[in-house]
């Protein structure tokens, strides 16, 4: 197996971005990638989208985005795992360059969700139809159920929830690209609208339009592109029972366990090797559930993490500098490449005021649905 | 969701047909060929009691369309005695007070209306017993 890296990277800012289309959004990222590395070709496009049929009645974005982006005639296809799509075209990408079958890979992730879908609908069609959605569940509502598991088990607060928005807006607040440039304090998370009990509208990521790009080639050519290059060493994917209904606990992500101990084996590392990372806080207990399956945090610690400043930045592992999903937006097929990107950015000691001083490994984890699917990635600087 | 899709659910919406894997032993609601935890084959079918304890549970407060003049109201996942589990509305109380733990009977409910031609669908929602 090949050592991969990536050479490029390019984003959209997230948000409702009204001036640009689902292609609009993928071609001002994929081009920025190209062009940060250089490149002007490439072997194999995979595009990270959960639901362009949904939202914009787009299907087969593989070929409309090679098509946008002057490269029709190369491979291209679409992949698809709800809200870790972008991750899972990235270990796709990873596969691909690894096993030598081609070169070089632009992945890129990409959602408009602002052009009037019914977004909770499309975003329930993660769920599972026949036995959640049929009767009445949201995917709040989904979350809401983990949290309230997580709090009679753990004793998680409805405070300690509110730290991780707080804590994800302050990083948030210094990303140019952020949705959300704003702090917020535990008061006005405690005081936002309800949503799905115990969830409040501030522990939640908003509904978001954006894009994210990569570029990778293997080690040895990383070269030709940057004298920056980032190593993927670490990519684990692993998947759990669809519904919620059918884990026998409903507030452990045991995708998310899986994934992560498949990416550090590969990665020859320990949760204790990480300094930098960016987990799927798509809902402020997502955060919380994935810290601990993830082993970076013990298990039953990570509510209080967010509160005591150890997953701050300047904290003992800062998590979700980039904000998260909760503060820099969350268009879901793009995320899961937008947190690369972060991680990157971090490895090449390019964050700005959001820089972790010395960070060398690093690493993302992007979950599909209330947790059936999770990939994680871990990187290092070269 | 059109009239198919509804009439092949109904032996779980309708009956809470299950089935119990001859090989582990586990309850699988609605059934399946394959068991989740064993990869079995080989099931007895069995129909859960209209009745359980709640597991985990929310109040939706922002529903989908075609619930939200039902809004705020209570879900939950409940365990049934055979151990099979299901997602349900908790209704005829106030939603918070439907918590872990709570005993709920599961009564036979029209859960919403599909499509123009407004089809009836339905299902079961959980009452608090007592």
């Amino acid at each position: 197996m090949r050592e991969v890296a990536i050479v490029g990277a390019g984003m959209t800012r997230f948000g409702e971005i009204w001036e640009s289309s689902l292609r609009d959004l993928f071609v001002e990222a994929a081009a920025g990638a190209l062009s940060s590395a250089g490149a002007d070709h490439v072997d194999h496009i995979l595009v990270g989208n959960m639901s362009g049929g949904q939202f914009v009645g787009q299907e087969h974005l593989g070929p409309l985005m090679a098509d946008h982006l002057g490269m029709a005639g190369v491979a291209a296809a679409r992949v698809e795992s709800a809200c870790a799509s972008g991750g899972m075209a990235l270990n796709m990408g990873f596969m691909a360059v690894a096993s030598g079958f081609v070169d070089t890979v632009l992945v890129a992730g990409v959602e408009k969700m602002t052009d009037g879908a019914d977004v909770t609908n499309v975003l329930a069609s993660a769920a599972d139809q026949e036995t959640e959605v049929y009767h009445g569940i949201t995917f709040p509502g989904l979350y809401a159920m983990i949290a309230r598991a997580h709090m009679a088990a753990h004793g998680t607060t409805e405070e300690d929830l509110a730290w991780v928005a707080v804590k994800n807006h302050k990083h948030g607040a210094m990303n140019p690209k952020a949705q959300f440039r704003s702090e917020v304090t535990v008061e006005q998370v405690l005081q936002s609208s309800m949503v799905a009990e115990p969830l409040r509208l501030l522990h939640c990521s908003p509904v978001s339009d954006g894009a994210a790009a990569v570029l990778l080639c293997p080690l040895d050519q990383a070269r030709n592109y940057t004298d920056r290059p980032v190593k993927l060493i670490g990519s684990g994917v692993a998947t759990d029972a669809m519904a919620l209904a059918d884990r026998k606990d409903p507030a452990f992500l045991a995708a998310v366990e899986k994934s992560s101990e498949r990416a550090y084996k590969m990665a020859g590392v320990t949760p204790k090797d990480i300094q930098v990372a960016e987990v799927h806080d798509c809902f402020a207990i997502a955060e919380i559930c994935c810290l601990e399956a993830s082993g970076l945090v013990e298990k039953g610690q990570g509510a209080k993490a967010a509160a005591s400043g150890e997953t701050s930045l300047g904290g003992r592992i800062p998590v979700n500098t980039s904000g998260g999903l909760k503060s820099k937006g969350h268009p879901v097929g793009a995320t899961g490449v937008a947190q690369a990107i972060e991680v990157f950015e971090q490895l090449r000691g390019e964050s700005g005021e959001r820089q972790v001083e010395g960070a060398r490994i690093g690493l993302t984890q992007n979950m599909g649905g209330s947790g059936a699917s999770s990939v994680v990635h871990i990187y290092q600087g070269v | 969701m059109p009239s198919p899709r509804y009439w092949r659910e109904k032996a779980n919406r309708f009956h809470l047909e299950a089935a119990r894997c001859q090989g582990c032993g586990g309850v699988t609601f609605p059934a399946r060929t394959i068991c989740p935890a064993c990869r079995g084959t080989e099931f007895e079918t069995l129909y859960l009691s209209r009745k359980g304890k709640v597991v985990t549970s929310t109040v939706v407060h922002v529903g989908p369309n075609e619930f939200q003049m039902e809004a705020p109201y209570a879900m939950a996942v409940v365990e049934t005695p055979e151990g099979g589990r299901l997602m349900v509305q908790v209704v005829d109380c106030e939603p918070s007070d439907v918590l872990p733990g709570l005993e709920v009977s599961l009564e036979f409910r029209l859960i919403r209306r599909e499509g123009h031609g407004g089809i009836l669908c339905y299902g079961h929602k959980g009452v608090p017993v007592g």
